[in-house]
């Protein structure tokens, strides 16, 4: 016999539902498919590793040119880049069609366009 | 000593098994579909067992603790908090119980002073590290919804602006060590758990009563929290890899050919061990706190009969029903009766 069935079980209940949320969610697999830019075949580095570590390189390219002048980034197959995320990144890759897709499904806040001009932005 | 270091080693080789069983042998579905299934089932089942079972014991009489005047006479002040007297009582020492953990505001410690002389004094450092440790574990699981839930739910942007507020980047002289901005809560519990953990180890008295089983799940939160942060700070993986991971899970159609770099895994494992162990341990005061009585009781024994329900019917005879069978033979030798 349960004690006190008619407080513990609706709280139980309500636990396990709310815990089981992902579940019952719904809604079918929508993975997002940011667009393959058409201009160059390889990214700056292995596209695995740059999905999960550009922004580490990002970040240290505007370390290194905005406090030591170093603009351009030897790539590790040899290639030389300029560290610019308007004239390397966003010249094959649109913000839209590109770092807003995973960005808005990992909800990771895009912090670069804070200072960055949008070259897609149009202005009225 | 071995209580301490057992359940150490025991974390390690948990880590150690899941990093080399995806790096080395590959076996991704199996830490990757497999045991994360498994331990949720588990924990969803084994708790609500633990409940069922809790909930069948009776309780049949109250516990008043005595830290309050119950209600009384109309020129004496009750305490409804520490005595309460209904429902919106307990309701109130309930919700302060599990949201700020109340009862360990009463915990002391003893020491020893010169003379020799035995001192009580009131130590609060359980109650303040018990709710940053708890607190920020539930902010973190809360953020994790972005990984859960197909659409982002709007508490996770919101959570993730406070925790994050002060974007605090840490630089070493390679690359920036904190970078994704550092949540407040991932510094917090760390801090928190630690504290925890020394609490254990550095009182002599504390470290008498402390068992394998309570170093275990420290260790395992612990190899949680670093792993989870190793993972968003400096062992980067495809984020995108692991949500399309665990949203083909909660969709019933597990993706196998999904691999994300071996971190992962062990914090998941950590995770399922965790979700696993949990309804065999102690951490089942998540939901024992819910049922302890003398917390969710209402302290109305003078106002309300409480029977107890096992309590055998008894056939009882009284006086007039005996002098009713006795009373030729009660009158035949003179005695008293009550009803002629």
């Amino acid at each position: 016999m349960i004690y006190n069935a008619k407080v513990v079980l609706p709280i139980l209940i309500l636990f396990v539902v709310v815990l089981t949320y992902p579940f019952w969610q719904g809604g079918t697999e929508q993975r997002p498919e940011p667009q393959k830019p058409a201009k160059a075949a390889q990214c700056v580095e292995d596209a695995a590793w740059m999905r999960a570590n550009h922004m580490q390189l990002l970040d240290r390219w505007r370390h290194e040119v905005v406090r030591k002048q170093e603009r351009s980034y030897t790539s590790t197959r040899g290639q030389v880049f300029e560290k610019s995320l308007v004239n390397t990144c966003l010249d094959c890759h649109q913000k839209s069609d590109f770092c807003d897709k995973c960005h808005a499904y990992a909800s990771v806040k895009l912090v670069c366009f804070n200072c960055h001009l949008n070259p897609e932005l149009v202005e009225p | 000593m071995k209580k301490i270091i057992t359940p150490f080693v025991l974390v390690v080789l948990l880590g150690l098994i899941a990093w080399f069983g995806t790096a080395g042998l590959g076996l991704y579905t199996l830490f990757g579909v497999v045991l994360p299934y498994g331990a949720f089932a588990t924990f969803i089942v084994g708790f609500t067992f633990k409940i069922l079972s809790w909930a069948k014991s009776p309780v049949p009489f109250r516990i008043p603790t005595t830290a309050g005047q119950a209600k009384s006479l109309t020129w004496i002040k009750p305490n409804e908090l520490e005595s309460p007297s209904g429902a919106p009582g307990v309701l109130a020492r309930m919700f302060l119980e599990v949201f700020f953990f109340r009862s360990l505001l009463r915990n002391s410690r003893a020491s020893m002073v010169k003379g020799p002389r035995l001192v009580y004094v009131s130590d609060k450092s359980l109650w303040l590290a018990g709710l940053v440790f708890h607190w920020s574990f539930l902010i973190i699981f809360l953020r994790h919804y972005r990984i859960f839930a197909e659409q982002v739910p709007f508490f996770v942007p919101l959570l993730e602006a406070v925790d994050g507020f002060f974007e605090i980047v840490w630089y070493n002289e390679i690359h920036a060590v904190t970078l994704p901005g550092l949540y407040l809560t991932d510094a917090l519990i760390l801090v928190a758990l630690t504290f925890l953990f020394l609490r254990r180890v550095l009182d002599t008295k504390v470290r008498f009563i402390s068992l394998l089983q309570d170093y275990f799940p420290l260790y395992l939160i612990l190899g949680i929290v670093i792993t989870g942060s190793l993972m968003r700070y400096n062992l980067k993986v495809d984020v995108i890899a692991a949500k399309n991971l665990v949203q083909s899970l909660v969709h019933f159609h597990p993706d196998t050919s999904i691999q994300v770099g071996s971190i992962f895994y062990v914090h998941l494992f950590f995770v399922s061990t965790l979700a696993f162990y949990f309804p065999f341990s102690k951490l089942m005061h998540a939901g024992g706190v819910f049922m302890s009585p003398t917390r969710n009781l209402a302290n109305n024994s003078r106002a309300k009969r409480h029977i107890n329900p096992w309590n055998p019917t008894i056939k009882i005879r009284t006086y007039a029903e005996y002098e009713e069978d006795y009373r030729d033979k009660m009158k035949a030798v003179g005695l008293p009766l009550e009803k002629e």
